[in-house]
């Protein structure tokens, strides 16, 4: 009695612990200083998933089935290496939709059904009720294993009155627990740090109670692994346990667990409670992903020698599930023992607490209260605060979950062993994935696809796992297992169809899951989505692609009292004071009488204002939080009339992600080529303008030197004209000037013709082949005798024989006698000098003029072939003029129009002899053909 | 968000994760070992060296 008094104080006091951890957690997050944000305690609290099961079940199935035990913990790590692609994803879409719990999730990834919901959660409850039963299984057994070790009878706890079982009171105590820590908050997507933190320390305390027991098998029971291994090698019957052999099913068998054990990883509501609700920081799955497999890897290391001891050391006889217990019993550590035994309570209530929360949140958000708002009189009738109720249905869910367990537990629990019921719970749950994984990534999979497939994968999975495991409790006559429904072969459950020769959850599982994923793929492929399951399928898959709006804006028409009185109704007055004032905080686009009601909160006027589509979608997400999904929106579709969805946001979503990026980038390839065009423009504007001005400056300098001779005639006509008396000399002299002006004028006339039709490229030229050599000669007589009698010496040095080149010998020679006129006016005053070149170049004929005068700078040098330029005449302090003729300023102009015409070119350089400028034509050489012909 | 990069490479390491754990591979190690076999050694070395893997992968690059 001594002993029972130790244990049930350490039992309790453990617990009591718990609950003070769990307490302190929950004020640190009140305060804002949260213990449980951490990846470290985010990877522990995942360790959830190490349940009795694996605390006493491993060895049991290590010593049975061999290395199998290790598919239960790899198909997991698999999974969790996969965490920052699937998991995150649903941690993702978790928070923007206010997730509560898997059948939530599932719920409101199609369409927000209520009856899909309603699904998920009792097909939860069939399928975890067994697990939760065998953690109470495993609190009993190890305690009377504890007690009564030696002869064990494990049959001695379930024939006594329910009042001495044992487990009857743990389900209370935990009742009562997860009473105190699942339901203080309302809102479950608030996370439950305090139960969170708990967790945490119970995955410590298995994990560390596992490897104490195991050192003390290798190192206090054996002489170190090596010493164990060898004994165990010596017996004969041994030979087999590690290998592949022992596993049932062969490698067929491997592969289905390990699939099993993958999806039911995912998809185990209290997995999906503890890596999705819970989760604080999407970051930490990032660590989680390989420091929960560690986990993993850690508490399975000592499964085999404890197996392989417990073989050797107790042989056949004896429980493989409790031999972590019994090892250290044999060797007489009671207190050893009594820390194990804390350590696989701390796995099995882990584990309890958290599923029996996931559970109570589906059963009471998915269950009872679509049953609730449906039956309109009887929610009518709750007048007033209705959070209470809510409440108060999740701690009677939490109750009779537990009750179930227990009874299942009672009445037909003791035909399986541990690892069993694990799995037959794995394959139930597994019955979620297509529809949770399948709607992650696909966004046809539909609602009544999904509904349907997995009616059928759990009716599947009920005929081959769960009947025959009531056969085997003898509920049901064992020839249905051995011979199939009505004697027909082909419906036997362990070998459906005669598949024959697979273990029995690799067999469940292929046929569940190829039931369940045909159906939902097949009926997705010809139905059509709603609009609301539109907008979900499309939030859901997207939910990694940055920029997608989460939450679908209300396009209804409703007050915000209505909603107020609403969120009142259901969450409470403080949540909802809370819900109104965060929204005004993000929506600044409400009018401001809307900000004066958020000030005193009860204005009556505000309260008729019409709530803004961020308000209304703010309320959805915090009913949702509380009562899930579905639940939320036919509340809100209660008060809110009107279009309930805003056809432009669905078809927004839709067509969002990779289609808005690829406008996107031809937008901005667009905008770009736009910008480079606009510069093209830019530029060419300018061109214009400054084209503009030359030529509105060429007009003015043409008429000014139009001018000019215009207004001589004139003058000197009308001397003419009003003195009759004027000498006959001085008459012929004036006269003289008129012919000389108007001569010059129409010279002008001509040379400005010229300018014209070469810019217009209308200049009509007739080149034919000449000689250059003839053609200087030709000019230079013809302006020899003016030029020498100015006189300008005019010399020439022509080296070549001939010299051919294309050219139209008119303009060509005047080309070149305007050049020498240009040369002999700038030339030196004091016996001014022109000297002509004619050279051969670098295949090119030069014709270079110079002269003796001042030069031309080099800023200068273009300018001279600009229109009408005239370089500022030279020496004013000489005051004398050489009678220069003044230019017309268009003849380098003319000049070089026709030499680029004939294909040359024309520039000015300093003279090489003399000292002034050198004015330099080069005309390319004809070609040789030409010269045959 | 995740780096294209290291995305290609996490789903490329599950990839690798899922060989070495599934015959028939494991067939292998599948091997008596004076009197045991060496899968149970095999699966344990295989799983610390994928751990070992993912750990270098998502803890080497600065998180986003």
């Amino acid at each position: 009695m001594d002993r029972e008094l130790s244990v049930i104080v350490a039992a309790f006091g453990y617990l009591a612990l718990l609950f003070v951890i769990a307490a302190w957690a929950d004020r640190r997050a009140r305060q804002g200083r949260s213990v449980i944000a951490s990846p470290f305690v985010y990877t522990l609290s995942i360790a959830v998933y190490c349940t009795a099961w694996t605390f006493y079940g491993s060895v049991g199935r290590a010593a049975d089935a061999g290395p199998s035990f290790l598919l239960i913990y790899l198909g997991p790590t698999l999974a969790m290496l996969c965490g920052p692609l699937i998991i995150r994803k649903m941690v993702r879409t978790a928070r923007a939709q206010r997730i509560t719990s898997i059948a939530d999730f599932i719920s409101a990834r199609y369409g927000k059904s209520s009856r899909l919901g309603a699904l998920v959660a009792l097909v939860a409850l069939i399928g975890i009720t067994p697990y939760i039963a065998l953690q109470l299984k495993a609190i009993t057994l190890s305690h009377a294993v504890l007690m009564h070790y030696s002869p064990v009878p494990t049959g001695v706890t379930s024939a006594a009155s329910f009042l001495n079982d044992k487990s009857f009171w743990v389900a209370l105590v935990l009742a009562v627990f997860i009473m105190l820590f699942g339901t203080r908050h309302l809102d479950a997507s608030e996370r439950h740090e305090g139960m969170v933190a708990a967790i945490a320390v119970e995955s410590l305390v298995k994990l560390v109670a596992f490897l104490v027991v195991g050192l003390f098998t290798v190192f206090m029971l054996f002489d170190g692994p090596a010493d164990l291994f060898a004994r165990a090698a010596a017996q004969p019957q041994l030979q087999h346990a590690l290998s592949l052999s022992a596993v049932p099913g062969g490698a067929l068998g491997w592969i289905g667990t390990l699939l099993l054990a993958f999806l039911a990883f995912l998809t185990l509501p209290r997995q999906f409670q503890v890596l999705v609700v819970e989760n604080v920081d999407e970051r930490h799955l990032l660590r989680a992903s390989w420091l929960f497999p560690l986990y993993l890897l850690i508490i399975n290391l000592m499964v085999i020698p404890i197996a392989l001891a417990g073989l050797l050391l107790s042989g056949t006889g004896s429980d493989p599930d409790s031999f972590v217990l019994t090892l250290p019993l044999s060797a007489g550590q009671e207190g050893l023992s009594l820390f194990v035994f804390i350590g696989g309570l701390s796995a099995a209530t882990g584990m309890v607490i958290v599923e029996t929360i996931a559970l109570s949140t589906m059963v009471s958000n998915q269950l009872v209260m679509p049953l609730l708002l449906r039956a309109t009189p009887l929610s009518r009738g709750l007048r007033g605060d209705l959070s209470g109720w809510l409440l108060g249905i999740r701690r009677v869910a939490i109750a009779l979950i537990l009750l179930l367990g227990y009874l299942y537990h009672a009445l037909i629990g003791d035909a399986y062993s541990l690892v069993t019921i694990g799995l037959v719970s794995f394959a139930a749950v597994s019955q979620f994935a297509p529809a949770l994984l399948l709607g992650l990534y696909w966004r046809g999979a539909c609602g009544l696809g999904a509904g349907l497939g997995m009616l059928a994968g759990i009716a599947v999975w009920g005929y081959t796992l769960l009947l025959p495991g009531f056969a085997q409790s003898g509920w049901l006559p064992m020839s249905f297992v051995e011979q199939g429904l009505y004697h027909l072969a082909w419906l036997r459950p362990y070998a459906l169809f005669g598949l024959d020769g697979l273990d029995i959850y690799s067999h469940s599982l292929l046929w569940s899951l190829m039931a369940n994923i045909g159906v939902l793929v097949g009926v997705s492929l010809f139905t059509r989505q709603s609009r609301l399951e539109q907008t979900q399928a499309a939030l859901f898959t997207g939910a990694l692609t940055e920029g997608i709006d989460t939450a679908p804006l209300w396009q209804g028409q409703t007050t915000r009292g209505a909603l107020r009185d609403l969120l009142k109704r259901y969450l409470g007055g403080t949540a909802t004071s809370r819900v109104l004032a965060e929204a005004n905080a993000t929506d600044r686009n409400t009018s401001m009488e809307a900000c004066v009601a958020s000030a005193d909160g009860e204005n009556a006027a505000a309260m008729d204002a019409s709530a803004s589509p961020q308000l209304i979608a703010r309320a959805e997400q915090a009913l949702a939080g509380a009562l899930g999904s579905a639940s939320a929106r036919v509340l809100i579709n209660s008060v809110v009339r009107g279009e309930a969805l805003d056809r432009e946001a669905v078809l927004r979503i839709l067509d969002s992600t990779s289609q808005t990026l690829e406008y996107n980038r031809r937008l901005e390839q667009k905008s770009r080529e736009l910008a480079r065009i606009g510069e093209e423009l830019r530029g060419a504007n300018e061109r214009l303008r400054e084209l503009d001005r030359l030529k509105d400056e060429f007009v003015a300098m043409v008429s000014h030197e139009l001018r000019t001779p215009l207004t001589s005639i004139r003058a000197f006509a009308e001397i003419l004209r009003d003195s009759q008396d004027m000498p006959d000399d001085k008459r012929a002299q004036f006269l003289e000037v008129v012919v000389l002006e108007s001569q010059r004028l129409s010279r002008l006339i001509e040379e400005i013709l010229d300018l014209a039709r070469l810019e217009s490229g209308r200049l009509t030229l007739h080149p034919k082949r000449l000689d250059l050599v003839d053609l200087t000669r030709q000019s230079l007589a013809a302006v020899q005798h003016p030029i020498e009698e100015r006189g300008v010496h005019l010399e020439a040095i022509i080296d070549l024989d001939e010299a051919q080149v294309i050219g139209d010998p008119d303009r060509l020679e005047q080309v070149i006698i305007n050049l020498i006129d240009n040369a002999a006016k700038f030339a030196a005053d004091q016996a001014p000098r022109v000297l002509v070149r004619l050279e051969r170049h670098r295949g090119h004929i030069r014709l270079s003029v110079e002269d003796n005068g001042p030069g031309i700078a080099i800023e200068e040098r273009e300018r001279v072939f600009e229109k009408f330029h005239q370089l500022a005449q030279q020496s004013p302090a000489s005051g004398h003029t050489r009678g220069r003729p003044r230019g017309s300023g268009l003849g380098l102009p003319i000049s070089r129009g026709i030499v680029s015409q004939l294909g040359g070119r024309l520039w000015v350089e300093d003279a090489e002899t003399l000292d002034g400028a050198s004015l330099i034509m080069e005309l390319p050489d004809a070609p040789r053909e030409m010269q045959a012909s | 968000m995740m780096p294209p990069r290291r995305t290609e490479r996490l789903v490329v390491l599950v990839i690798l994760a899922a060989l070495l754990f599934t015959p028939p591979l494991i067939l292998l190690a599948d091997r008596p070992a004076g009197g045991l076999s060496w899968l149970a050694a095999y699966l344990f070395v295989a799983w610390a060296l994928v751990i070992g893997l993912a750990a270098w992968l998502l803890e080497r690059e600065p998180k986003e």
